[in-house]
């Protein structure tokens, strides 16, 4: 019973939390590959 | 390590294992959300969305703030860029996180109150803190002075964060149609299963949250730094056709002496 509240509710959050992770890292990555290595010093 | 051997990209031994234990801990929590905690007596399945709406709304409205707030005072303070692109990726996190808990609260509100939507305090001031933390996104997108551009979005910042004490207190303060506080120490509502899965709920978003913090500063702080290698490089050209316009009058002159 609700179902058709909850099943929506859950697709969109991690849908977009999944799409928003891929872009993340994905723009990272682009950057990253712009720049010279001593230029990404947030790396541990 | 070499920085020949830096990858090119945001991640790092710490994050590897913060996303490894987010996506774990996701797994477990829909396992316990969706499948293994049984439905509230009242609400029925309904009660699911609370497990989603309460997380995302805690990071929405306390955790993001919270750095926005500290990140904008350091700014203002310490003229401090690693401050400055904090503050601006907790308050896209913010948004993001706001118009989850605006999205599952309006589901949950149908089958539990009978509307999606209502003018009533706490909605209301959710939704003018959702409009803030996209206003303030705004700011940081102008066209203008840099440093400008982030002591005015420091300022937004601050009472963006103040106004999520609004939306914290708005209940006590006009005692509308949403409910009180749920989980509490003081004040505990739910048990068992429930309470288990609410707790995981915490934990899940909890991690998800920091590993979205850690990489989108990091793509922040790649922008910042692609931004300022652009600027040298366009100092260092402006500087060498200097040069080289320098040295072309210097030889018209010297022919010039000479014939």
């Amino acid at each position: 019973m609700h179902w058709e509240f909850v099943i929506p509710g859950y697709l969109i959050v991690f849908v977009t939390l999944a799409m928003y992770t891929v872009y993340v890292v994905r723009k990272g990555r682009a950057l990253s590959e712009q720049l010279p290595p001593e230029k990404r010093r947030f790396l541990d | 390590m070499t920085t020949t051997e830096i990858p090119a990209s945001t991640s790092s031994k710490l994050t590897r294992r913060l996303g490894f234990a987010a996506l774990v801990s996701i797994v477990v929590f829909l396992a316990m959300a969706l499948v293994i905690s049984p439905p509230d007596v009242s609400q029925r399945d309904a009660v699911r969305l609370f497990y989603l709406h309460v997380p995302t709304a805690t990071i929405a409205f306390y955790f993001a703030p919270a750095i926005i707030a500290v990140g904008s005072v350091m700014y203002l303070w310490k003229k401090s860029t690693f401050w400055d692109l904090a503050a601006g990726t907790a308050a896209e996190l913010a948004v993001i996180f706001s118009a989850f808990t605006l999205v599952t609260g309006m589901l949950w509100g149908k089958p539990t109150w009978g509307l999606y939507w209502t003018w009533e305090p706490r909605l209301t001031a959710t939704a003018v803190s959702f409009v803030l933390f996209v206003g303030y996104l705004a700011v940081r997108k102008l066209d203008l002075d840099p440093v400008i551009r982030s002591q005015r979005a420091a300022v937004l910042g601050l009472i963006a964060a103040a106004n999520t004490l609004l939306v914290r207190y708005s209940v006590q303060i006009w005692k509308g149609i949403h409910q009180g506080t749920t989980i509490s120490p003081m004040n505990m509502q739910i048990s068992g299963l429930m309470w288990g899965t609410a707790l995981i709920g915490f934990v899940s978003f909890t991690l998800v949250f920091a590993w979205l913090m850690i990489h989108r500063f990091r793509v922040a702080w790649l922008e910042h730094q692609l931004a300022e290698v652009g600027l040298d490089l366009a100092i260092s050209e402006r500087r060498a056709e200097r040069d080289v316009a320098g040295a072309a009058s210097t030889d018209v002159r010297l022919t010039g002496e000479g014939a």
